[in-house]
C-alpha cells in the first residue's frame, strides 16, 4: 500500500503473513513553500505584503493569501501534505503492528500515525478553501484539501516514547510470524535498510542508501541477496549532480564570499550532510586562509547533534570507529569547537547575539526557508550582494524557497549534495544482489520529465521493476507455499520412514499441531486413557482426543493385466477392460460390478454385495504397498 | 675494447674451457655474451680477431646448456637474435627434449651445435656470414624447434623464436653460392621453402594463435627486409592472407592490420601494387570498428596511396563521430562529415553495445584524429567545422546537455553521461583543433563549450586540467585583429567570463584543481602579460589576490605552482591591482618568496622559488635589479643551506646568470653560429670579480664542487670552467702565479670540501680565488663526474674480474684442501 507520492519521503504499508508493517513515514513538506515565512521577529516587509484578490475583485481570501513579487502565498502557519488517508480507510489499515524507520528524515510523520489508535480520526478533509479558486501554483499543488497543521510537542514526545531502538543486524521477531532485521544503508548515522523475512520468503526494503565513503557505516549489500522482492525507494533526487563536485562548489563559493567580506548562509538540517560539510571545511578553511572566519551552527538540537555524532561508534565508518577506541573524537568538528572556530547555539537569542561577528558562515534551518532561524538571516542579509545563501539540501526547489524574499540582492548558489544511490549505482547493486523482483515508485521507471531523453536516469533491470504510485495497492509477486513446522524429538523418534522412491521416504505422523505466536509445533498425541478397571464406562466426550485405529496408507500402482489374471484365478469370468482418460475400468459383467482404476484412486462399485466388495478390495490391496 | 679487458680475456677463456673450473652463474655468462656482441659490433679499433674468441664463445654456449641440463628444469639460454640490438632470453624447455640451439646439453644428431648457432647468432647485423647457405640446417630439426617455440607459453620466447625465424629466412634468401640473392621467380632455397610452407600452413589454420604467429613472422619480415625477394614472398602469400578476410570472425585482426600496414610502408612495394590495395580496401569494409580505425589511420599516414583508398579510410575514421552527429543534430549540419558515412551498422552497434565499447571507440577515434591533424599528409580539405561540431557534441553528451534527435542519440546520452574518459579524449582533440584555421564562430563555439566545462561543478579534476589546457591552446591561437596589438573583440569578453570561473577554481577544495588553475594562469600571463585587454581583465578580478593566498596552501605542489604563477605575474606587474587600496598587496614579493625558500618543508616550492629568482635575475625584475648583488648574495646564502640538491643546482643556474651579467654571456659552442663580438663587461674585471666574491658566489660554487650530489658538482664544475675561460680571455689581468697570497683560499679549501662556507662570505681576495681556480684540475674533475657512480661495477673489466675471481677463489679452496 503506497501512502506517499514522494519517492524520497516514502510511506508504505506491507502486509506480510499476519503482520501489517509500515515502512517509513516521511512527511512531505514541499507544501510549506506555498506559505509565507514565519519570522522570528516582526517583519514589516512581510506584514505589508498586499492581499490577493480574484480578478473580479472578490477579496474574500485577501486576509489569508498574500502576493509577493508575482507569487501568491498563504499567510498562516505552514501546513503539510499528509500521507494518503483514503487508502488506509479503504483497506482497514487502521492498525499497524510496527513502523520501521530507515533514517532521520523519514519519521517526521510519526506523531501523526501514533497520536491516535486509529488513523481515521485525523483525516477529516477541510473544505473551507475552494481549490478551484486558488491561484497557481497553489491550485496545482498536490491535494491541497488534505494539508494539515503539524503536530504538537506533546504529540512528538508521545511518538518518541514509542520508539524502540535496534542495532544493525539485530533480528527482531514480529509475533513469531516474521523476522525483521535492520542493515546499514550507508546514508546517514543510524540509517538502515530492512529485511523482512519468514522461513521461506524474504522481502528487502532499501530506502535512502549510499555507496559513497562518507561518515556512516558502509552499506551492507551482501545481506540483501536472495530476496524474493526488493522494494527500492529513496534514491538521489539530483541524479546528475556529483556530490564531490557539489562540495567543491560549496567550498569555492563560500571562500569567495567570505574573502570579500560577505556572510554565507547555509540552510540545512541539523544532521546528515552537515557533518560532512563541517569535516570538509575543517580541512579547507586553513588552505583557503579562512581560519579566522567563525562558523555558527544554530539549531535547537545543534548541541546534541554534534555531541551524539561523536559517541555512536557502531554507526560510523571504520576509520571513525577506530578513532573512537583510541579514544579520539571521530568527527573533526570537535576540534573546530575546541578552537572556537565552530560555535553552536540553540537559537539566535541569547549568547549568539553577544558572540556574533561578521563575516561568518551560518548553518541553520529550515531548508525550506519558511520557518526556523534561517528566516531571520534571510531578512537580515538578503539586501546585500556581498552575502551568499548556499543551498545544499535537495528537498526543496531553491527558486521557490527564495520566492517570498524577492527582490533579493544576496547571491544564491545551488549545490545540492545528495549522497543517496544514483541509477548507475542501483544498476550495479541490483546485479550484485539479484532479487527476483524489484518494486519501486513509478518515478523511477521513467526518465525525469525535464530530461525525457536521459534513459540512463531510470531503473533498468530484468525482469522490469514493478512500479507503484500514491494511493495504489500492489500485490507482491510471490505466493506463500510453505510453512515451517517443528516436530518434538520424541515424536520424531517414533517415525518409521519408508522409502517409496529412491531418495524419498515417507512416514505417517499422528500428532497434535500446536500453534502459538505463529509458531507451529507437532507434539505426540496424548495416549488414550487406560480403562480404569472397566467398572464404569467414561463418557465418549471425556476421551481427549479420541484416537481411532489408523489405517495404513497405500502406495503404488495396479498393473491391469496382472490384476485381470488374478481375478480370473479367483474365479471371476467374463471380464472386460476399458481404457479411460484417467485409467481403466474393469467390468465384471457377470457380477455386475465395476472397478475403476485411476492414478490416485480405485473405486469398486457393486450393488449391495459387501462380501464381494471386500473380496475385490483385498485383491486390489495385494498390488499396493502399505505403510 | 680497453687494454685491461684484453689482458683479462685470455685468462678467462682458459678458465671457461677448463672442464675442471666451476663457472659463474648464467647471468654472468649472458653479460659476457652481451659484451662479446658489443665488441664484435662496434669495436673497430681493437683487433678482436687476434684474440681468437671462438673457443670462448663456444664454451659459453656449452656452459649455458649444461647448466640448464644439470638443473633438470627449464633453464635460460639466451638466443641472441642478430639485428635486434639486444639479446632475447629464450626459455627452452629441456625436459621436453626439444633440440636446442645450444645443442650441447641435449645432443641430437640433426641439431646444429654451437659451431653453427654460435657464429650465426653472434653475427652482427649487416655482417652476414660468408656462406650462410652452407650453414643453414635445411633438413634439420632445428627449424622445427623454432616453429614449436613460436607457440611457447612465454611471450618473450615466442617473440624471439618468430624473430629468429625471420632472420633464418632472410639469411637463406641471401642465396646459395657466394651470396647471390634469389630471383623472385626462381626456386626458393630449401630452408626458405620450409619456412614459407610453415607460414602458409599456419595462415590456413583454424587456430587463431597459429595465424597470429604467421602474421607476426610476415610483419617482421616485411618490416626488416627490403630486398626484392620480399615482393615475391608477398605475391606468393597474399592470397592466403586475403583469405583471412573471408572468415567470420576474422582471426588475429590486430596482427592482420599490422601486416597490411607494414607491407604498405615497405619501399619494395610500389603504390600501384593492386593486390595489396585490394586487400586493404576489403579489410576496411570487413574489419570491426576496433581494428578499422588503426588501419585507416595507418593508410592516411602513408605517403603514397591511391586517393580513393585515402578517401575511404578517412570516411572510416570519421564514422563514429558522424554517427554521434547524426544521432544528435536536429537540422542538417555542415556538409562533409555526414556525407555517406553515418550508415555503418557495425559502428552504430559498437556505440550502442555497452558503455565500455562506446567509450573505447570514441576515445580511439578522437586519438586517431588528434594524431592525424598536425600531419602534412592529412586529408584535404580537412573538415574542421564538422570535427569541431562533433567534438562539442561529444562533450555535451558527456555532460548530459545534448539534445538527442533519435533513439540512438537518446541511448548515447545515457551511455556517455558522466564518462570522464571520453571527456578527456574529446578535450584533448578539441585543443588540437585549435591549430586549424576556421571562422570566428568556431572559436566562439569552442570557447563556449570549454567555459561550460570549466564552470560545471560536475567536472572532475582531470577533466578540468584538460579543459584548462584546451582553453589555453584556443586562446593562444585565436585570431587577432591584423596589425593590432589587442586581442580582438571576442577574447576580452571571454576573459571577463573566464576569470570568475578561474577564481572559483583557485578556491576549489581539491588541490589538483587549484594546481591546474595556477598552471593555466601562469601560462596565460606568460603569453599575454603584455596585452592590455588581458591585464585589464586580470586586474579587475580577484585572481592575483587568490594566487598570492595560495602561497600558503597546505599542498606543496600547489604552493610550487603558486610561486611560479606569482613570479610570472610579478614579472609583468600583475601581482596586484594598481589602485591605492591594494598598495599593501603591491609590495615586493621578494621577502615572501625568500621566506618560502628559507622555511618551506617541501622541496617543490623551494625549487619553484629558485626558478622564479633565476628568471627575475635574467629578465631584470625590479626586485632583482634594485640591488642585484644583495639579491644574489641573499638567495645564494639561503640556497647553499638547502638540503634539496635541485635547489642547490638551481642556485648554480642563478649564479651562472649573474656571472653572465657581470662578465658577459657564455660563448656559444656551436661551430655554425655567427660569432658575435665580445661584449665588454659592464665594469672592470677586478671589480667584477670582487662583486662575485662579495655575493659569495665563489663560496657557493666551490662548496657545490664537492657536493655529494653529482649533478650539483657537475654544474658547479661547468660554472667554474666557464668562469676560468672567461677570465683567461682578459689578458689585462695579471698572472696570479706567485703574486697574490693564495693562502687564505687554500685554507678555505678543506672547509669547502666539508661543505662549509667561508665566514663571512666575500672574504676571499679575487686574485687568490683565481689562483685556486687555475690550480684545480677542473677538466679532470668534470670527466670523473661524468661517470656514473656505479660505472666501475658495470664495466666489462669488472665482469671479467668477477668471473675470474670466482674461479680463482675456488681454486684457492682446492689448494687449501690439498
Amino acid at each position: 500500500y503506497c501512502l506517499s507520492g514522494h519517492p524520497t519521503l516514502p510511506c508504505n504499508v506491507l502486509k506480510f503473513k499476519s503482520t501489517t508493517i509500515m515502512l517509513d513515514c516521511g512527511l512531505d513538506m514541499t507544501s510549506t513553500l506555498n506559505f509565507l515565512p514565519l519570522p522570528l521577529v516582526q517583519s514589516p516587509r512581510l506584514s505589508n505584503l498586499p492581499g490577493w484578490s480574484l480578478k473580479d475583485g472578490n477579496a474574500f481570501l485577501d486576509k489569508e493569501l498574500k502576493e509577493c513579487s508575482g507569487h501568491v502565498f498563504v499567510d498562516s502557519v505552514p501546513e503539510f501534505c499528509l500521507p494518503e488517508v483514503r487508502l488506509r480507510r479503504a483497506n482497514n489499515l487502521s492498525t499497524v503492528d510496527v513502523i520501521l524507520i530507515s533514517n532521520y528524515a523519514l519519521y517526521d510523520a510519526l506523531p501523526i500515525h501514533t497520536r491516535h489508535t486509529g488513523f481515521t480520526a485525523q483525516c477529516m478533509p477541510r473544505n473551507h478553501r475552494p481549490d478551484r479558486l486558488l491561484p497557481s501554483p497553489l491550485k496545482d499543488a498536490v491535494e491541497v484539501s488534505t494539508w494539515r497543521r503539524c503536530y504538537t510537542m506533546q504529540e512528538v514526545n508521545s511518538a518518541l516514547s514509542k520508539i524502540q531502538l535496534v542495532g544493525y543486524s539485530q533480528k527482531i521477531e514480529l509475533f513469531g510470524a516474521v523476522q525483521v532485521t535492520p542493515l546499514s544503508s550507508g546514508y546517514a548515522l543510524g540509517s538502515s535498510n530492512w529485511i523482512i523475512q519468514s522461513h521461506y520468503e524474504k522481502v528487502s526494503y532499501v530506502s535512502g542508501s549510499s555507496l559513497l565513503t562518507t561518515h556512516p557505516q558502509p552499506m551492507d549489500q551482501a545481506s540483501l541477496k536472495n530476496s524474493d522482492v526488493l522494494v527500492l525507494t529513496g534514491l538521489t533526487q539530483i541524479p546528475t549532480a556529483n556530490p564531490d563536485g557539489m562540495v567543491g562548489e560549496f567550498c569555492s563559493n563560500l571562500a569567495l564570499t567570505v574573502r570579500n567580506g560577505g556572510n554565507v548562509l547555509v540552510p540545512c538540517y541539523p544532521s546528515g550532510v552537515i557533518y560532512d560539510l563541517l569535516e570538509c571545511l575543517y580541512q579547507y578553511i586553513d588552505s583557503a586562509g579562512l581560519s579566522s572566519v567563525p562558523l555558527y551552527f544554530i539549531s535547537p538540537v545543534a548541541n546534541s547533534s554534534l555531541e551524539f555524532s561523536q559517541i555512536f561508534a557502531e554507526w560510523l565508518c571504520h576509520n571513525k570507529q577506530s578513532k573512537v577506541y583510541l579514544p579520539e573524537p571521530p568527527f573533526p568538528h570537535a576540534e573546530l569547537i575546541q578552537t572556537n572556530k565552530l560555535k553552536h547555539y540553540p537559537s539566535i537569542h541569547g549568547d549568539f547575539s553577544n558572540d556574533f561577528r561578521q563575516p561568518c558562515v551560518v548553518f541553520t534551518g529550515h531548508p525550506s526557508l519558511r520557518f526556523g532561524d534561517v528566516v531571520h538571516f534571510m531578512e537580515l542579509w538578503g539586501k546585500s550582494s556581498l552575502n551568499t545563501v548556499i543551498f545544499t539540501e535537495p528537498d526543496f526547489s531553491y527558486l521557490e524557497a527564495l520566492a517570498p524574499y524577492q527582490p533579493l540582492a544576496m547571491k544564491c548558489i545551488y549545490c545540492p549534495i545528495d549522497t543517496r544511490l544514483n541509477f548507475i549505482q542501483v544498476s550495479k547493486l541490483l546485479k550484485e544482489v539479484q532479487p527476483l523482483h524489484v518494486v519501486c515508485p513509478e518515478q523511477y521507471t521513467q526518465p525525469p520529465p525535464a530530461q525525457s531523453h536521459r534513459m540512463d536516469l531510470m531503473i533498468d533491470c530484468q525482469p522490469p521493476a514493478m512500479s507503484y504510485r500514491r494511493a495504489e495497492v500492489l500485490a507482491l509477486p510471490f505466493k506463500r507455499r510453505y510453512e515451517k513446522i517443528e516436530i518434538m524429538p520424541e515424536l520424531a523418534d517414533s517415525l518409521v520412514p519408508m522409502e517409496i522412491k529412491p531418495g524419498i521416504s515417507l512416514a505417517t505422523v499422528s500428532a497434535v499441531l500446536h500453534t502459538k505466536d505463529n509458531k507451529h509445533l507437532l507434539q505426540p498425541p496424548p495416549r488414550p486413557a487406560q480403562p480404569t478397571s472397566g467398572k464404569k464406562r467414561k463418557r465418549v466426550s471425556d476421551d481427549v482426543p479420541d484416537c481411532k485405529v489408523l489405517k495404513p496408507l497405500l502406495s503404488g500402482s495396479i498393473p491391469v493385466e496382472q490384476f485381470v489374471q488374478t481375478l480370473e484365478k479367483h474365479g471371476f469370468s467374463d471380464i472386460k477392460v476399458e481404457d479411460t482418460a484417467k485409467g481403466h475400468i474393469v467390468l465384471l459383467q457377470e457380477a455386475e460390478t465395476l472397478i475403476q482404476i485411476e492414478e490416485d484412486s480405485t473405486h469398486i462399485i457393486c450393488d449391495n454385495d459387501e462380501m464381494l466388495r471386500v473380496r475385490l478390495r483385498d485383491l486390489v490391496l495385494k498390488f499396493l504397498q502399505k505403510f | 675494447m680497453d687494454p685491461e679487458c684484453a689482458q683479462l680475456l685470455p685468462a678467462l677463456c682458459a678458465v671457461l674451457v677448463d672442464p675442471r673450473q666451476p663457472v659463474a652463474d648464467d647471468t654472468c655468462l649472458e653479460k659476457l655474451l652481451d659484451w662479446f656482441k658489443t665488441v664484435t659490433e662496434g669495436d673497430i679499433f681493437f683487433p678482436v680477431g687476434s684474440l681468437n674468441l671462438t673457443p670462448c664463445k663456444k664454451k659459453v654456449w656449452e656452459l649455458l646448456g649444461e647448466e640448464r641440463s644439470s638443473r633438470g628444469t627449464p633453464g635460460a639460454v639466451p638466443l641472441v637474435t642478430p639485428g635486434l640490438g639486444r639479446p632475447h632470453r629464450v626459455q627452452c624447455r629441456a625436459a621436453a627434449g626439444a633440440p636446442l640451439p645450444g645443442g650441447a646439453a641435449v645432443p641430437c644428431a640433426e641439431s646444429p651445435g654451437p659451431e653453427f648457432w654460435g657464429p650465426l647468432l653472434l653475427t652482427p647485423p649487416g655482417r652476414n656470414l660468408r656462406s650462410p647457405g652452407k650453414l643453414l640446417p635445411v633438413s634439420s630439426g632445428a627449424v622445427d624447434t623454432i616453429f614449436s617455440l613460436q607457440g611457447d607459453s612465454s611471450l618473450f620466447v615466442a617473440s624471439a623464436a618468430s624473430q629468429l625465424l625471420v632472420h633464418v629466412l632472410a639469411l637463406s634468401m641471401q642465396g646459395g653460392a657466394e651470396g647471390q640473392p634469389c630471383l623472385p621467380g626462381g626456386d626458393w632455397p630449401a630452408c626458405a621453402q620450409r619456412i614459407m610452407d610453415h607460414v602458409e600452413e599456419s595462415l590456413c589454420s583454424a587456430a587463431t594463435p597459429k595465424v597470429t604467429q604467421a602474421l607476426n613472422v610476415l610483419t617482421t619480415t616485411f618490416g626488416r627486409c627490403q630486398s626484392p625477394w620480399t615482393e615475391a614472398l608477398w605475391v606468393r602469400l597474399s592470397p592466403r592472407v586475403a583469405c583471412l578476410l573471408e572468415r567470420d570472425p576474422i582471426p588475429a585482426a590486430h596482427s592482420f592490420v599490422d601486416l597490411l600496414l607494414c607491407v604498405a610502408r615497405s619501399p619494395v612495394f610500389s603504390s600501384s601494387d593492386g593486390s595489396l590495395w585490394e586487400t586493404v580496401v576489403r579489410a576496411l569494409s570487413c574489419l570491426g570498428p576496433t581494428h578499422m580505425g588503426p588501419l585507416a589511420l595507418g593508410i592516411l599516414k602513408l605517403e603514397h596511396c591511391p586517393q580513393a583508398l585515402r578517401t575511404q579510410a578517412f570516411q572510416v575514421l570519421l564514422q563514429p563521430l558522424a554517427c554521434v552527429l547524426k544521432a544528435t543534430v536536429q537540422a542538417p549540419g555542415p556538409p562533409g562529415l555526414l556525407d555517406g558515412t553515418a550508415d555503418d551498422a557495425t559502428t552504430v552497434d559498437t556505440l550502442l553495445a555497452s558503455k565500455s565499447s562506446c567509450a573505447g571507440l570514441l576515445c580511439r577515434t578522437l586519438a586517431h584524429l588528434e594524431e592525424l591533424q598536425p600531419l602534412p599528409q592529412r586529408p584535404s580539405p580537412w573538415p574542421q567545422a564538422s570535427l569541431l561540431g562533433a567534438t562539442v557534441t561529444v562533450l555535451r553528451l558527456c555532460d548530459g546537455s545534448a539534445a538527442p534527435a533519435s533513439s540512438v542519440g537518446g541511448h548515447l546520452c545515457g551511455t556517455l553521461a558522466g564518462c570522464v574518459r571520453v571527456q578527456r579524449a574529446a578535450l584533448d582533440f578539441l585543443g588540437t583543433l585549435s591549430q586549424g584555421t576556421g571562422p570566428q564562430e568556431l572559436v566562439t563555439q569552442a570557447l563556449a563549450v570549454l567555459l561550460e566545462c570549466l564552470e560545471s561543478p560536475g567536472s572532475s579534476p582531470t577533466v578540468l586540467k584538460k579543459a584548462f589546457q584546451a582553453t589555453l591552446r584556443w586562446l593562444l591561437s585565436s585570431p587577432k585583429t591584423p596589425g593590432c596589438s589587442d586581442l580582438g573583440p571576442l577574447i576580452p569578453q571571454f576573459l571577463r567570463e573566464l576569470f570568475p570561473v578561474l577564481q572559483k577554481r583557485l578556491c576549489h577544495p581539491c588541490w589538483e584543481v587549484r594546481d591546474s588553475a595556477l598552471e593555466f594562469l601562469t601560462q596565460l600571463s606568460r603569453h599575454w602579460g603584455g596585452q592590455a585587454d588581458f591585464r585589464c581583465a586580470l586586474l579587475a578580478s580577484e585572481v592575483p589576490e587568490l594566487a598570492l593566498q595560495l602561497l600558503q596552501d597546505p599542498e606543496s605542489y600547489v604552493r610550487a605552482s603558486a610561486v611560479t604563477a606569482m613570479g610570472q605575474l610579478s614579472s609583468q606587474g600583475l601581482h596586484a591591482p594598481t589602485s591605492p587600496e591594494h598598495a599593501e598587496a603591491r609590495q615586493s614579493l621578494f621577502p615572501e618568496l625568500l621566506h618560502i625558500l628559507s622555511v618551506d618543508s617541501e622541496g617543490f616550492p623551494r625549487r619553484a622559488v629558485m626558478q622564479v629568482f633565476t628568471e627575475w635575475l635574467r629578465d631584470g625584475h625590479a626586485d632583482a635589479a634594485r640591488d642585484m648583488e644583495q639579491f644574489v648574495a641573499t638567495v645564494l646564502q639561503v640556497a647553499s643551506r638547502d638540503l634539496d640538491w635541485e635547489v642547490r643546482a638551481q642556485g648554480l643556474e642563478l649564479a651562472l646568470v649573474f656571472l653572465g651579467q657581470t662578465l658577459g654571456p657564455p660563448r656559444t659552442h656551436c661551430p655554425y653560429a655567427v660569432a658575435l663580438p665580445e661584449v665588454a663587461p659592464a665594469q672592470p674585471l677586478t671589480e667584477a670579480l670582487r662583486a662575485l666574491c662579495h655575493v659569495g658566489l665563489f663560496d657557493f660554487a666551490f662548496c657545490a664542487l664537492f657536493d655529494c650530489d653529482r649533478p650539483v658538482a657537475q654544474k658547479s664544475c661547468d660554472l667554474l670552467l666557464f668562469l676560468r675561460d672567461k677570465i683567461a680571455s682578459y689578458s689585462s689581468l695579471r698572472e696570479a702565479r706567485g703574486g697574490p697570497n693564495t693562502a687564505s683560499a687554500e685554507a678555505t679549501l678543506p672547509r669547502w670540501r666539508a661543505g662549509e662556507q667561508a665566514q663571512p662570505p666575500g672574504d676571499q681576495e679575487p686574485e687568490a680565488v683565481l689562483a685556486m681556480l687555475r690550480s684545480l684540475d677542473l677538466e679532470g674533475l668534470r670527466s670523473t663526474l661524468a661517470e656514473s657512480s656505479d660505472h666501475v661495477e658495470k664495466s666489462p673489466q669488472s665482469l671479467l674480474q668477477d668471473m675470474l675471481a670466482t674461479g680463482g677463489f675456488l681454486q684457492g679452496d682446492e689448494a687449501d684442501c690439498y
